[in-house]
């Protein structure tokens, strides 16, 4: 097993070494440069510009500036941003409780709706219970997030005037008001994208428990007089379960990473937003840094599916 | 002495886009206490939904229960419910499938298959039902028990799966054992050990056997009496060796000689007979016998009036009118 893991992280490094050459070259034939403002300066003398090109490498050749990106990384340095003028990390990590907060949250409100609805949906196939969840969700998942969640301010911030609508960092308020209002503010992102990925998931979960709910086994169970709460728990969902398991690992890597649309909708100063703001200003350095991250999340958390899935299916062995 | 179950005018139908589907249609079996009945029939003609309705363990929907009695010691299991069932469910009947491969869960070990039955059904600790499944897995010959009710059922071959099953049925000692073709899945040198184990079991424990089968050679060894289904009827009941020795009814004497016989020698040998045609679909089934269109002896009447159950010798039972004496000059 921990040879298998140990294997898996080598076997990853030549990939994310590609993957790392891929976005770099990507980056470096984009048209735009960071020091486009600088030129248009004229209070900048072109001698100092020249002195910072040159300070930067950026006009060596393209393999000599990604061994220079690559030594920097590998000594922990993730370089400097040249609009916010700080170092990439302590961007980041300024940027990345807001994503984890609302994105956590908004993952674990589908999880909360989607597995007890598909499970209970799929217990009693084409019920009416069945019949208002499967409309729910076909609505849910038709419904883009930018669409619901202009919606949702429309209605909860400018009409009814409940809920505030730009989500924000620097909350004028000390304790339990602070709490308070950190909840409110998040309550419409993490409903928006919460019920989207609510909706998919539960259709989710239900086929994947009508895969298993008529199965020979179940009925074995069934006649053991184990009583429906148990056969359904025990043998009907720790089956369904691991395909689900498996996705919601492979999802968690856009945890990190922001929801792009929603944190734009909602102002939310998160990793999404940062690399949209990132693009737009040729910031390259933390358009790298972040598209990097995201690479190796992917990447960790398929080996964490695929760990999870060998330690809940005891068929298949990690070798 | 009471029967220990008896099914009486048993019809289970279910709902297709076709219309409904008639899988039992009025079925009567006895089972008396100890006794092993086999019922045999070919593929589709209702034995398993039969045998599955007695639990309930068919799909509802679009299974239903349309009428008939079900008299389990006394009581009647049709109108409990599903959780009043889970009283009677591997406690007092077991139940072994067909299918070894499917019918153990995969995520599961075997022991605590069987144990979650014990401790169901019994107060027992987590220890006592652990030796009990040990003790169960050593009485169906499964070789290091102690070590192997630790394993998943992926790590056993199907006579062992098999195996496991009836360790299953039989760890809370039922006074009834259901076998839905224990042995059609296994190959042939396994499926003889599977069925004397299951003997085996039957003596030591004194409970009865109903062995659903379509292989007459599996009736032959086992059964010491048989109930022929046919299209969702009973259409002949006897003890074995009547239904060998005497078979009434055209479809009983139509499976007998479809036996291969290695008992003949090369100039008697003939070709296997085999009943042509195939079993009528059960919606909107045929009027009359269902058996008339394959049957080599239909008369007029078979295709116009339903033939009932109908003694033609002591225990021996037949629904077909060949032979009827109250039919008279139609005969």
């Amino acid at each position: 097993m921990s040879q298998y893991v140990l294997r898996r992280l080598l076997i990853a490094i030549p990939s994310l070494l590609g993957i790392s050459i891929v976005l770099f070259v990507v980056l470096a034939l984009a048209p735009g440069d960071p020091f486009s403002e600088l030129a248009t300066n004229p209070n900048v003398p072109p001698e100092v510009q020249a002195a910072l090109r040159a300070k930067f490498g950026l006009d060596d050749p393209i393999h000599l500036r990604y061994l220079h990106w690559l030594n920097a990384m590998l000594h922990g340095d993730w370089g400097f941003s040249f609009v916010s003028r700080m170092n990439v990390d302590t961007l980041i990590l300024q940027r990345l409780p807001a994503t984890l907060y609302v994105i956590g949250s908004a993952q674990i409100l589908a999880l909360l709706i989607a597995i007890p609805v598909g499970v209970y949906a799929a217990t009693k196939p084409y019920s009416l219970f069945d019949q208002i969840a499967n409309t729910l969700a076909f609505v849910g998942f038709s419904l883009p997030t930018f669409f619901t969640g202009i919606l949702f301010i429309l209605i909860f911030s400018v009409t009814l005037d409940w809920l505030p609508f730009v989500y924000t960092t620097d909350i004028k308020a000390t304790g339990i008001h602070w709490v308070l209002e950190m909840i409110r503010q998040a309550i419409m992102p993490v409903a928006v994208l919460g019920l989207f990925q609510a909706a998919s998931m539960t259709r989710f979960v239900r086929s994947a428990m009508l895969d298993v709910i008529r199965l020979d086994y179940v009925t074995t169970a069934r006649a053991k007089g184990l009583g429906q709460a148990k056969v359904i728990v025990k043998h009907v969902m720790r089956n369904a379960m691991i395909p689900v398991v498996t996705l919601i690992a492979l999802q968690m890597p856009a945890v990190f990473g922001g929801a792009i649309v929603t944190e734009q909708i909602f102002r939310i100063p998160g990793i999404g937003s940062l690399l949209i703001s990132s693009i737009l200003s040729n910031d390259t350095p933390v358009v790298m840094a972040v598209t990097f991250v995201f690479a190796c999340l992917v990447v960790l958390f398929n080996l964490i599916a695929d760990v999870l899935y060998g330690w809940l299916d005891p068929r298949i062995s990690l070798r | 002495m009471a029967p220990l179950l008896e099914i009486k005018g048993l019809k289970t139908h279910f709902s297709t886009d076709d219309g409904i589907l008639q899988a039992v249609d009025g079925v009567d079996i006895t089972i008396n206490r100890g006794e092993t009945l086999c019922v045999v029939g070919e593929s589709g003609c209702g034995k398993t939904v039969t045998a599955m309705s007695i639990l309930k363990l068919i799909a509802m929907p679009p299974g239903r229960i349309a009428a008939g009695q079900i008299i389990f010691e006394g009581r009647d299991l049709v109108p409990l419910t599903s959780n009043q069932l889970d009283e009677i469910r591997a406690k007092e009947i077991g139940f072994i499938f067909q299918e070894p491969m499917t019918s153990l869960n995969p995520v599961l070990t075997i022991g605590e298959q069987i144990a979650e039955s014990l401790r169901r059904h019994e107060a027992v600790t987590r220890k006592q039902a652990l030796d009990r499944t040990i003790e169960m897995l050593k009485l169906v010959q499964i070789p290091n028990a102690e070590g192997r009710v630790h394993n998943y059922p992926h790590q056993f071959s199907g006579g062992m799966r098999q195996r496991v099953m009836i360790a299953m049925a039989l760890a809370c000692k039922p006074k009834l054992i259901i076998a839905d073709e224990p042995t059609t899945a296994l190959d042939v040198t396994i499926q003889a050990q599977i069925l004397d184990l299951l003997q085996d079991m039957k003596e030591r424990f004194g409970m009865a056997v109903m062995l659903i089968t379509h292989a007459m050679g599996v009736v032959a060894e086992t059964a010491q009496r048989v109930v022929v289904m046919y299209a969702g009827k009973v259409v002949e009941e006897a003890l074995v060796d009547d239904l060998f020795g005497n078979p009434g009814h055209p479809y009983t004497q139509g499976l007998i000689r479809s036996i291969p016989r290695i008992d003949l020698d090369s100039e008697h040998k003939t070709r296997l007979e085999a009943i042509g045609g195939s079993v009528p679909i059960l919606i909107n089934p045929p009027v009359g016998c269902r058996f008339a269109p394959r049957c080599k002896f239909a008369m007029n009447v078979c295709t116009e009036k339903e033939p009932l159950l109908r003694e033609i010798a002591p225990g021996h039972r037949m629904a077909c009118h060949l032979g009827d004496p109250n039919l008279g000059a139609a005969s």
